[in-house]
């Protein structure tokens, strides 16, 4: 089967008065693995749902290849979806499960039979085929709701929050047998997720969801670098904000914080009220002899907490009145600084993003 | 250590009175019914020449198909009522919904043999619907004749039980289930079939195994139906016209707590697999959508129509109690308020009497239940499950069964002070209605003290509370609102209860209100003041259900501020 893109056009959705997507545009490339990334009520579901089919039927148009789907009911699609429940149908075997979209499908009877053994085959449980769904570990049911899926060849492969179910080692495995798999099946899947590690390493773009919006899209480790709001820095990570004004002094322009800091910044930013952004892992500790021989920014602050995460050690910094985090890897016979030590924490500026809003 | 064992003498001492009371009052008679059902009645043998002589009998054999037949038809009739109510209303957002909840419940309030004689009257062969269909399409329908009237009042009587349970189970099921069906091509009616029936087919099994297992023990409709080549009423004439010794009305019985046992687990096999329908994470019921205006209208018409039925016994009652002659003619002659005036001149210990038995009957109902539920929750007592078995037991002996049992365990047992057998002394009326009951306020009460946390309690016995102090003064006022609803329940449906009344009362003084109904039915010119009574049942019967009803929302609501406050 041929992949296919699919095309968002400027779609709204509204249960009742709740306005819950607003003017959503988004192309997915064919074969593309893509992630809708977001919190809880951000409308990452719901946009997925109304892809399906599902839901208030939306303004706007879903394009699936060059087909419009906007106004076909879910059973005449072909678009699969795999359902955070998993949705086995209990009083079936997993046999039947996986043959039920064939059947609907008036799949001639001597064909269903192989191709059911194929796509239990291909998720590993063509030995289970007998069992009910209520004997099956949450691992498996995953594997049966996937093989239910994909045994109709569907356009394009719709995930909702596919891992959630699944205790945290099952979560990593499955995450790599799924994109193993949408490689192989060369399907266009997108993914919704609220984990942005699943999205990280699974997805080839991803999109960032907030309040019916998408806030940017491109791929993980572009929007990690490179967040175009503060939601986005914020999501995406830990990350320290100061907030000040962006000023030019002699010629170059300048970023002041509240507490004083000064950081420079490209001459392209305009100046006025903003926030400075940056990753506490980029921030690095350094005695005061160091921090001037260094062509770095530095500002000096009071150890006010740490944390002890294993491979990290995480400080929270007071810097005139605002909280840094700190992330100093971890090394073993290493001291932990004493709450209250003075200490300077240097970056480089190449590392901190200016955001308004 | 002295405390914590004088506390478990207490509840040791309860337990024991609560086992020798339900050992002396259920176990016993239904233990020796059946044991008698096994013996030769000449040589005191075990044998099963009883049975070979049932089935040797054609009306026996007759009665036997007939009850299944009438058991089974019913159940159909049920379902056919239940089922596009509970479709209507778990599938649309629709105000119909709210009515059908409400209605749909309304049968329960009133015993099936109460509207019998208005159903006949409504839809015999001469009754107004007929006369109306003579009358413009020169045509009649038979639904009273013989059998089908019983099917007709026991369906309409009893739909409730399957409306109710399915449209839990529909309620329950996860829309992702129907969603994923949609998602791999089905929908309409394939979908129904194959997924979103199936997946609610516990609460449709457990519903109709209930309806089954209610019209089988029936007694009351057939006998008013003159219908009586059934088996219930075949075990009461046997048992009333030939003698207690007769074994045949034992066979019978036997065979009627077979089939409720055979329901009963039907329904618990049922049930027992339901938590597959239930709402997993992120479901929440089937997808409910808008109607059309035209579908709207014939939504409503449906309804309409489904509820006229369901209403016309209360309907034919009402009018019967208010008319003056009501035969060959659509609605009865003239009205009169003279029924009433007879109810209330003569017939007035037939309330008292009622409003005393079921009053006594809840009320120990109440204690034994607060009692069994207390010692099977709440203490170590070895066996204590056996109690929470024998109370919940008492749903699989037919009122028939019950009653044929009193009569041949206590008739020889002579009360020394009353000076006349236990079995035709009232109380054995009380105590009969009791253990009826007695299922219902032990479910009600088991719930109440489930929803008591025991560091309440455990809170108490640390600050110095012994074991009685703590059931007296935190247990009982927190299960009190459960405690209440448990009350009414059993009062309500003791209040109407007439199968194993039927079989006790030995003197017509002694007689509660369905006697009284049930002897005023059984003359034409009894069925006004019948009919009266009748609806005063109805009343009593319907306040008690809406006050138990404002017990639990009560109790509910005092819970969930607890909850909030916690």
């Amino acid at each position: 089967m041929q992949s296919q893109k699919i095309t968002i056009e400027n779609l709204h959705l509204s249960f009742g008065d709740t306005h819950v997507l607003k003017g959503i545009d988004l192309e997915i490339a064919p074969g593309e693995f893509f992630a809708f990334l977001g919190p809880s009520g951000s409308g990452k579901s719901t946009l997925l749902r109304a892809i399906a089919g599902f839901g208030p039927l939306p303004r706007g148009r879903i394009l699936i290849g060059d087909e419009d789907v906007t106004s076909e009911p879910p059973w005449t699609r072909n678009v699969g979806m795999v359902f955070q429940s998993y949705a086995l149908w209990p009083h079936m075997s997993v046999w039947k499960n996986v043959a039920f979209g064939l059947e609907e499908r008036n799949t001639p009877r001597e064909e269903i039979a192989p191709r059911v053994e194929q796509a239990l085959e291909t998720v590993g449980l063509a030995h289970l085929a007998r069992r009910r769904p209520s004997q099956l570990s949450g691992g498996q049911q995953q594997r049966v709701a996937l093989a239910r899926t994909i045994v109709v060849e569907p356009r394009v492969l719709l995930l909702d929050e596919p891992l959630s179910n699944l205790d945290a080692n099952l979560r990593i495995q499955m995450r790599r047998e799924l994109l193993a798999l949408q490689r192989k099946l060369g399907i266009t899947t997108i993914f919704v997720t609220h984990d942005q590690e699943e999205a990280n390493t699974t997805a080839d773009r991803m999109a960032v969801l907030d309040a019916g919006v998408i806030q940017q899209s491109g791929p993980p480790m572009e929007l990690y670098d490179n967040p175009v709001n503060l939601f986005v820095a914020g999501f995406l990570g830990s990350a320290n904000r100061i907030e000040g004004k962006v000023i030019t002094d002699k010629g170059r322009k300048m970023f002041v914080a509240q507490g004083g800091i000064t950081i420079p910044v490209p001459d392209a930013e305009p100046e006025g009220a903003a926030s400075a952004v940056f990753r506490p892992q980029n921030v690095h500790l350094m005695t005061p002899q160091a921090a001037a021989e260094s062509s770095t920014v530095c500002f000096t602050g009071k150890v006010t907490h740490s944390e002890f995460l294993g491979s990290l050690i995480r400080y929270s910094l007071d810097l005139a009145g605002s909280e840094i985090l700190v992330d100093e890897p971890h090394q073993a016979g290493q001291k932990v600084l004493p709450e209250g030590s003075e200490i300077t924490a240097c970056i480089t500026s190449n590392q901190v993003r200016i955001l308004r809003q | 250590m002295a405390a914590q064992s004088r506390g478990q003498w207490g509840a040791a001492g309860t337990g024991l009175a609560v086992f020798i009371l339900l050992m002396t009052f259920l176990v016993i008679p239904v233990g020796k019914v059946i044991y008698v059902a096994f013996v030769d009645v000449n040589t005191g043998r075990l044998t099963l020449l009883n049975f070979a002589d049932f089935f040797n009998t054609s009306l026996f054999r007759e009665s036997f198909v007939n009850s299944i037949y009438v058991a089974g038809m019913s159940v159909l009739f049920a379902a056919l009522i239940s089922m596009p109510l509970a479709y209507f209303t778990t599938r649309f957002n629709f105000a119909g919904a709210a009515v059908i909840q409400t209605l749909g419940v309304i049968p329960l309030i009133m015993p099936p043999f109460v509207g019998a004689v208005a159903m006949q009257l409504l839809f015999g062969a001469n009754g107004s619907v007929n006369l109306l269909l003579d009358e413009h399409f020169g045509f009649t329908i038979p639904f009273m004749e013989g059998l089908n009237g019983v099917i007709m009042v026991e369906s309409i009587h009893y739909f409730p039980f399957i409306l109710i349970n399915l449209s839990a189970s529909l309620n329950n099921i996860d829309r992702a289930m129907e969603e994923s069906a949609q998602n791999l091509g089905a929908h309409g009616l394939r979908l129904f079939r194959r997924i979103v029936f199936p997946l609610a087919m516990p609460g449709f099994a457990a519903g109709a195994a209930l309806v089954f297992l209610k019209v089988f023990d029936d007694l009351g409709t057939p006998l008013l139906l003159n219908v009586n080549n059934m088996l219930a009423p075949q075990a009461y004439l046997r048992i009333s016209s030939i003698g207690i010794s007769d074994p045949m009305g034992y066979v019978i019985s036997v065979i009627l707590v077979a089939f409720s046992l055979l329901s009963l687990w039907t329904s618990y096999l049922a049930t027992r697999g339901r938590d597959y329908a239930s709402v997993q994470k992120g479901g929440g019921g089937l997808m409910k959508r808008d109607l059309k205006p035209w579908e709207k209208a014939g939504a409503w018409a449906v309804i309409i129509l489904i509820l006229l039925l369901v209403l016309s016994p209360h309907i034919g009652l009402l009018l019967l109690s208010f008319g003056t002659i009501w035969s060959f003619s659509v609605l009865p002659d003239g009205f009169t308020l003279a029924h009433y005036g007879e109810v209330f001149s003569t017939a007035l210990p037939y309330i008292t009497n009622t409003l005393l038995y079921a009053g006594l009957a809840a009320l120990l109902d109440v204690l034994v239940a607060t009692a069994i539920a207390y010692v099977v929750w709440r203490t170590e007592l070895p066996g204590r499950k056996v109690l929470d078995y024998m109370g919940t037991a008492a749903v699989a002996v037919p009122g028939v069964v019950l009653g044929i049992g009193y009569l041949r365990t206590f008739h020889d047992f002579n009360l020394p002070i009353v000076g006349k057998p236990l079995a035709s002394w009232w109380v054995i009326i009380v105590i009969a209605l009791m253990i009826r009951r007695l299922p219902y306020a032990l479910r009600a009460a088991t719930a109440a003290l489930q929803q008591v946390a025991v560091s309440l309690e455990e809170a108490a016995q640390n600050l110095g509370a012994g074991r009685f102090t703590t059931v007296r003064r935190i247990v009982v006022p927190l299960m009190a609102g459960g405690i209440a609803a448990g009350f009414v329940t059993a009062f309500a449906t003791a209040a109407v209860e007439l199968s194993a009344t039927l079989m006790l009362v030995s003197a017509e003084s002694d007689a509660p209100l369905a006697y009284g109904i049930y002897v005023y039915m059984q003359t034409a010119a009894g069925r006004g003041p019948g009919a009266a009574l009748g609806v005063l049942a109805v009343i009593i019967v319907g306040v008690a259900t809406y006050l138990s009803h404002r017990f639990v929302e009560r109790t509910r609501a005092a819970h969930e501020v607890t909850a909030r406050d916690g």
